[in-house]
């Protein structure tokens, strides 16, 4: 009981650590971030903020640092330069103690689901409610089994991870990412790999769970069309700066020939289609 | 000349922060008392690389217990002292095989094992999953896989060294007909508690620490790539390999170097 109501201290303090007047709105703010991987600058300056409430995504060529952007919010990643505000706490001067208890109102859903291979699909969903509260074990199972009814997979609680094609994992991951029901929830490539059927379901979920619980969704991807349907704003970075920001509609009527070529998904233009090289002559025929 | 200079100074470097990353690992993990919440993990631990161990660790005592008194008697039987081959297997035994046999056996079969299983997680995306639950891996998949190996590895050597002395005595008395007597008072004789049991015990405790230490951090630390766990898996038994030879040498001299 005591754990539970430390959790539910957690929940209340996560809205009421607002700085400024600007976290009222955004619960998410970056600020002047710098992040480079040896000698490859990813970030260089980058700004944004994701609103409350809404689904924010991130959009990119790959290599452009997305799921590194997800990293660094999470506290995972510490940056070399500028502040990462959640809920108006800078992740990046958070303890690792301090960091712990602010991603239990955080979920995250990864590219591979990362689901706990040794464990249920039921287990898997009920871990963070195992680990975090003292809920009697009636309680955790209704709830792990709502969970399991919201994602459609209540049928495929005694499954393991092996058993659930790449749909059912992703699913079930999202089960599990929404079992404390967090305020923010990241995606990370949600749609990557997925058959239509699949990618259908989860566009319903994402935008029927960020509306039911009120959550704040911010969604990392490069499938455009499945993104632009469900996004309230959406960013484009490259070369570790945000170069569009706006609606879907304004990002599809956007005057940059780089980013019409994105969202169109145009194979070549402002960003080449070829790899910098010597011309094809040469590398065929040998330098003249 | 400068670059062979330049390319074993970066290597030392690479090795302190190897090392320093393994120590930060090690405080980490162990930082504070196991929680009562945590002993289940640690049981569940003390099974997979404890209990699981079990069959190779008989199957080898057994078999090192009967070729080292084989081996004894052919020679002592010349001199007619073949009364003592029970003294002699159970001081090799207890001093030297048991603990280290038991490590190198542990380090192959358990040792492995814990490195590729973090390592998957890892690669698997497992690891930082949990992290964005707000569970610390360190607490609850390093820190039970430490606790577990610290205490399975001292009892597997208490069970190494009681088989490999029975197969010993199987062989001398039962097949090669040394008396029962002379084999088992010889060795009531002559083997001191403290100096030869407690410090094969301390060796052991000493050889968990290390093998696991060195088995948790090499699945941690991995690349997150099949080939990543591959290396790391193997970088776990050769330098476990080689922690217990070369801490063995040290440690004998140390508590049987008085020569005088």
């Amino acid at each position: 009981m005591r754990r539970l109501n430390r959790c539910l201290r957690l929940k209340l303090s996560f809205n009421s650590g607002i700085s400024g007047p600007s976290a009222l709105f955004n619960l998410i703010e970056v600020r002047d971030l710098h992040y480079a991987r040896g000698e490859r600058v990813i970030f260089n300056g980058l700004n944004l903020d994701v609103p409350r409430g809404e689904i924010t995504a991130i959009m990119g060529p790959s290599g452009t640092g997305k799921t590194t952007l997800l990293r660094i919010i999470g506290g995972q990643v510490r940056p070399d330069h500028g502040k990462v505000l959640v809920d108006g706490q800078d992740v990046c001067a958070l303890s690792r103690r301090d960091l712990l208890e602010l991603r239990r109102s955080m979920g995250m859903l990864f590219q591979s689901s990362a689901l706990f291979t040794d464990l249920t699909v039921y287990e898997n969903v009920a871990f963070p409610l195992r680990v975090h509260t003292d809920l009697e074990e009636r309680l955790v199972r209704n709830i792990v089994l709502m969970k399991l009814n919201s994602v459609g997979l209540r049928g495929a609680r005694d499954l393991l991870p092996s058993q659930l094609s790449g749909g059912m994992a992703r699913r079930v991951a999202l089960a599990r990412a929404i079992a404390l029901d967090p305020h923010l929830i990241m995606y990370d490539e949600p749609f990557t790999g997925q058959d239509p059927i699949a990618m259908g379901v989860l566009l319903t979920l994402i935008k029927g769970l960020n509306e039911s619980l009120g959550m704040t969704s911010l969604l990392v991807s490069h499938d455009i069309h499945e993104t632009v349907s469900i996004a309230d704003k959406i960013y484009v970075i490259a070369d570790g700066e945000v170069v569009a920001y706006g609606s879907p509609d304004v990002l599809k009527n956007h005057s940059s020939a780089r980013i019409q070529q994105f969202m169109h998904g145009s194979p070549d233009g402002p960003v080449p289609f070829h790899y910098p090289a010597d011309e094809l002559e040469f590398d065929l025929l040998g330098s003249p | 000349m400068f670059r062979f200079l330049r390319l074993l100074g970066q290597h030392v470097l690479e090795s302190l922060q190897t090392l320093g990353r393994a120590s930060v690992l090690w405080v980490m993990a162990l930082w504070g008392l196991p929680k009562l919440a945590d002993v289940p993990l640690a049981i569940k631990q003390v099974y997979s690389i404890g209990v699981l161990s079990l069959v190779i660790i008989i199957l080898s005592a057994f078999s090192i217990g009967a070729v080292i008194s084989l081996q004894f008697y052919t020679q002592l039987v010349r001199f007619g002292a073949e009364s003592t081959v029970g003294l002699g297997v159970a001081l090799t035994v207890l001093r030297e095989l048991g603990p280290v046999v038991t490590a190198l056996l542990f380090a192959g079969r358990a040792g492995s094992a814990i490195t590729a299983e973090i390592g998957l997680m890892k690669t698997t995306e497992q690891l930082s999953s949990m992290e964005m639950m707000g569970v610390d891996p360190l607490h609850r998949i390093v820190a039970p896989r430490l606790w577990a190996g610290f205490f399975c590895l001292p009892i597997l050597t208490v069970i190494f060294s009681v088989v490999a002395i029975l197969g010993g005595a199987l062989v001398a008395v039962d097949w090669l007909g040394v008396s029962a007597g002379s084999f088992w008072s010889g060795m009531r004789d002559g083997v001191l508690i403290g100096r030869d049991i407690g410090n094969g015990m301390i060796k052991a405790v000493i050889f968990a620490v290390v093998v696991t230490w060195i088995a948790v951090f090499q699945g941690y630390d991995t690349v997150p790539t099949a080939e990543g766990i591959g290396e790391a898996t193997t970088r776990t038994v050769v330098y476990s390999s080689i922690a217990i030879l070369a801490l063995d040498f040290v440690l004998t001299l140390v508590m049987f170097g008085d020569f005088n």
